[in-house]
């Protein structure tokens, strides 16, 4: 498949999500060339590969140059590949090369065979700055991303209002316990993060505490905060600071938990992610 | 058998037996040895010990424990390719299997390999792989062959000890460091191929090797993705360069079938990961496939790709287990599997025919409600990731992952540990090129619905009881054992070593060790069978006196 329909591929099935594309729809060719000026590209995960001492920064420069006139057309500005040339910074020859080996025979004459690269020629001194420029991304398997979209609000906040009105509003209102919560949680995604999964905590935000019912076979009933639980114990949180561990054996006592959250967790099964995304929408407006 | 093995098991039986593993042992159902990953080629985890019993089991206890030391000091052998420099974690904590042979046991982490006296725990030797690197996330134990022992390293050596000394007598090398590989698998022993997987999180290819026991020389390597035009499988892939960089990695240990040869283990996720805009839409073979691999030859014999064009990371690579069993009322040799997307899977091992797919988790929302032709379950397009996110279940870990199951002839039951996850899955790259490896998408977890012990029917595609850890946070239990008494053993989700009955999953006794980071194993010495857990980096052993 060119690599225009695919990116296409994926542009028109993010649309058909309803993804708000951010970038102006083009080509990956179009892409690469606006892509930010190559530099030693961030990448998550740690430091388990230790990265290559740079070189120094004269001859990095002296290769981006050289890539750019060169290089640049088929594998991308960023050397991630292009219109007609693959990703390199994931290749093979790229990170088996230690002092150009692998490298420098591709450019000074080899090529690659099985592709269409040409057999370019370069002097000793521009492959081996070729090859420093390459040396100076940054690889590993948790990739940073480089386009971000700039919001992650991409529902209707009316469609968001009537979701609200039929699923929400026997619970919460808009005007009472959820009053100006968008001016309490300013970032987006954190605010929908918390309002799929109020239970999940986070800085400054409050919990609800589970609780438990323990009812023994004398009738007599303990309540407290859930503190943990398994097949053979369970602890409370009793009013009065002190916790308190019960044996369990099966169904001896009865202990029922009581999530105060379950309604939140039930409805995970419920919602479309339209559904989700209008609400947002629409939460992000009470300021 | 050919002359040669014939020749060398006359010959290893004529020799005095020390601590060593012959041939015949490790063709033997799971008995008072651990001789092997899986304890036998089967998977099962199935030991024929019967003296621990659903009677006396809550008489069961603690013989030993010990806590492991890792590192270069305390009179360890050294060896390693790495100049001490880079210190990585993952060394004190126990995943992997534990061999038990002739009353030691062989136990490994990343960087780590010791010998231990299978009666009190003494520590009898340790050597430490200095590192280069490599991402130090576990070690699933080691492969033994007579006197020799095989270890992996997460910056991609395999190192052969000798198990009586703990001396290095050679190391190799799996895959290049550079391409940023990290081998956590346990060798598997097969006749004289020492069988090596690996892992990868930057669009490599998924490659598993054989090596020569005595002299460390590759036998032969299997690529799970297409690698030269012409390949079988290629048009299911954008390009040939991205079936070069295609993934589906063969990082947890498969099993055997010596009647057919076959070595079968299951493949990982394509690559990359999520925008998969660079390897196109189709079903990316063989990635999240079990792969059938002559064990001679190399050469893949049949495929069941259990998971076309994953897109979640849902790798398949999860131990398969063979059963003998019925299937429509007749006799069939079978393979089968809990795999990481939700989904059981019951296969002919001897053709890869298909038999049966059940959806085990009631929460799996990624796929469409009807599976295709094949049995296979098909993504929803709009459950890849969004960029207001998409709400999937699971999360990354899957709703089961590396930790083995374990199979009852007696009950006709498949055991295993699921978690029923949420997260929300935001696209975060907007390049049409897409991200490499995992990157592209940051996911945000909600939580669990439920963590459950469950046990499969598989002539039924039913769940024959499911047991939930209670509790409202779910979270991942680490592997099972089964008895021919009629038990199940297994960390819970709460600090516990549990018995089980395994027939209905009432529980019969527990043990609070801490939070069991293995799956638990058995073996009989002087008479008395032994129950072996690793919790971190301490193990505990339990027995009847």
């Amino acid at each position: 498949m060119r690599r225009e329909f695919r990116a296409a591929l994926l542009l028109a099935s993010m649309l058909a999500a309803g993804a708000v594309i951010v970038i102006p729809p083009a080509g990956a060719q179009d892409a690469a060339k606006a892509a930010p000026k190559a530099a030693p590209a961030g990448g998550g995960g740690g430091g388990a590969y230790p990265q290559r001492p740079p070189a120094p920064a004269e001859i990095v420069s002296r290769g981006q140059a050289l890539y750019d006139a060169e290089c640049g057309f088929c594998h991308g500005e960023d050397a991630r590949g292009g219109d007609m040339g693959s990703n390199i910074i994931r290749s093979q020859h790229v990170l088996n090369d230690n002092n150009g080996e692998r490298l420098l025979p591709v450019l000074r004459g080899q090529g690659v065979e099985g592709t269409m690269m040409p057999r370019f020629n370069f002097t000793d001194q521009q492959a081996a700055d070729l090859a420093a420029f390459l040396h100076s991304f940054r690889v590993n398997g948790y990739d940073g991303s480089r386009m971000r979209p700039d919001t992650i609000v991409v529902g209707n906040a009316q469609d968001g209002q009537a979701y609200f009105e039929r699923r929400c509003a026997t619970c919460h209102s808009a005007t009472d316990d959820l009053r100006g919560i968008a001016g309490r949680i300013t970032d987006a995604r954190t605010l929908q993060q918390r309002w799929l999964n109020p239970g999940g905590g986070g800085r400054g935000l409050q919990v609800r505490p589970a609780t438990v019912t323990v009812t023994f076979e004398n009738g007599q009933r303990l309540e407290g905060r859930l503190i943990r639980i398994d097949d053979f114990l369970v602890t409370l949180g009793l009013d009065d600071g002190r916790q308190r561990t019960i044996r369990r054996n099966g169904d001896t006592p009865r202990v029922e938990l009581n999530d105060p959250y379950q309604p939140h967790k039930d409805l995970w099964a419920v919602y479309t992610d339209k559904n989700i995304h209008d609400l947002t929408a629409y939460l992000v407006t009470l300021k | 058998m050919k002359l040669v093995q014939k020749l060398l098991v006359v010959l290893l039986w004529a020799l005095p037996s020390f601590t060593q593993v012959d041939a015949n042992l490790l063709h033997q159902p799971l008995g008072e040895s651990w001789p092997t990953y899986s304890g036998d080629y089967s998977g099962k985890r199935y030991s024929s010990l019967k003296q621990i019993t659903p009677a006396n089991v809550k008489n069961l206890t603690l013989s030993w424990m010990m806590r492991i030391t890792p590192g270069a000091g305390g009179g360890a052998i050294v060896g390693g390719e790495g100049d001490g420099s880079v210190t990585l974690g993952g060394g004190n904590n126990i995943k992997g299997s534990i061999l038990m042979v002739d009353g030691v046991l062989y136990v490994s982490t990343p960087d780590n390999a010791w010998a231990i006296d299978a009666r009190d725990g003494r520590v009898l030797w340790h050597y430490f792989w200095r590192t280069r690197g490599g991402t130090h996330i576990g070690n699933r134990g080691m492969g033994m062959y007579g006197n020799w022992l095989y270890l992996e390293t997460p910056d991609n050596y395999l190192v052969s000890l000798d198990a009586r000394t703990g001396e290095e007598r050679w190391h190799k090398q799996i895959a290049p460091f550079e391409e940023q590989y990290f081998s956590t698998p346990a060798p598997i022993v097969i006749d004289n191929h020492v069988i090596v997987g690996t892992g990868n999180d930057l669009d490599m290819p998924g490659i598993l090797q054989s090596f020569d026991p005595d002299t460390g020389e590759r036998q032969w390597i299997y690529y799970s993705t297409p690698q030269k035009e012409g390949d079988p499988g290629l048009e299911t892939w954008a390009s040939l360069d991205a079936a070069r960089h295609g993934g589906g990695q063969m990082w947890v240990p498969g099993v055997y079938d010596p009647e057919t040869r076959l070595y079968i283990v299951g493949t990982g996720n394509p690559s990359p990961a999520y925008t998969w805009v660079a390897r196109g839409d189709g079903d990316n073979l063989y990635t999240c496939a079990l792969v059938a691999i002559n064990v001679d030859t190399g050469k893949m014999e049949w495929y069941y790709q259990t998971s076309p064009h994953d897109t979640h990371d849902f790798d398949s690579s999860q131990t398969p287990v063979l059963v003998d069993g019925e299937f429509n009322g007749r006799p069939r040799k079978m393979v089968m599997t809990a795999a990481r997307n939700g989904y059981f899977f019951v296969v002919d091992r001897t053709t890869g025919e298909h038999l049966r797919t059940m959806k085990y988790s009631d929460t799996a929302n990624w796929a469409k409600p009807e599976l295709n032709a094949k049995g296979q379950p098909v993504g929803d397009p709009a459950k890849d990731f969004h960029v207001g996110g998409a709400l999937v279940s699971a999360n990354n870990t899957g709703f089961t992952n590396w930790w083995p199951p374990a199979y009852s002839p007696d009950t006709g039951l498949f055991y295993f540990q699921q978690n029923d996850s949420y997260a929300m899955y935001y696209l975060t790259e907007l390049d049409p090129r897409g991200a490499m490896g995992l990157g592209g998408k940051e996911e945000q977890s909600l939580g669990s619905v439920g963590t459950y012990l469950t046990a499969i029917d598989y002539k039924n595609g039913r769940i024959a009881w499911r047991h939930r850890y209670p509790g409202l946070g779910g979270g991942n239990a680490m592997g099972l054992l089964t008895t021919a008494s009629g038990l199940l053993f297994g960390g819970d989700i709460g600090g516990n070593i549990v018995a089980y009955n395994a027939a209905d999953g009432k529980v019969l006794w527990h043990s609070r060790v801490g939070q069991v980071s293995n799956a638990p194993q058995t073996y009989m010495l002087d008479g008395h069978q032994y129950l072996l857990v690793a919790s971190g980096d301490t193990l505990f052993a339990f027995t009847l006196y």
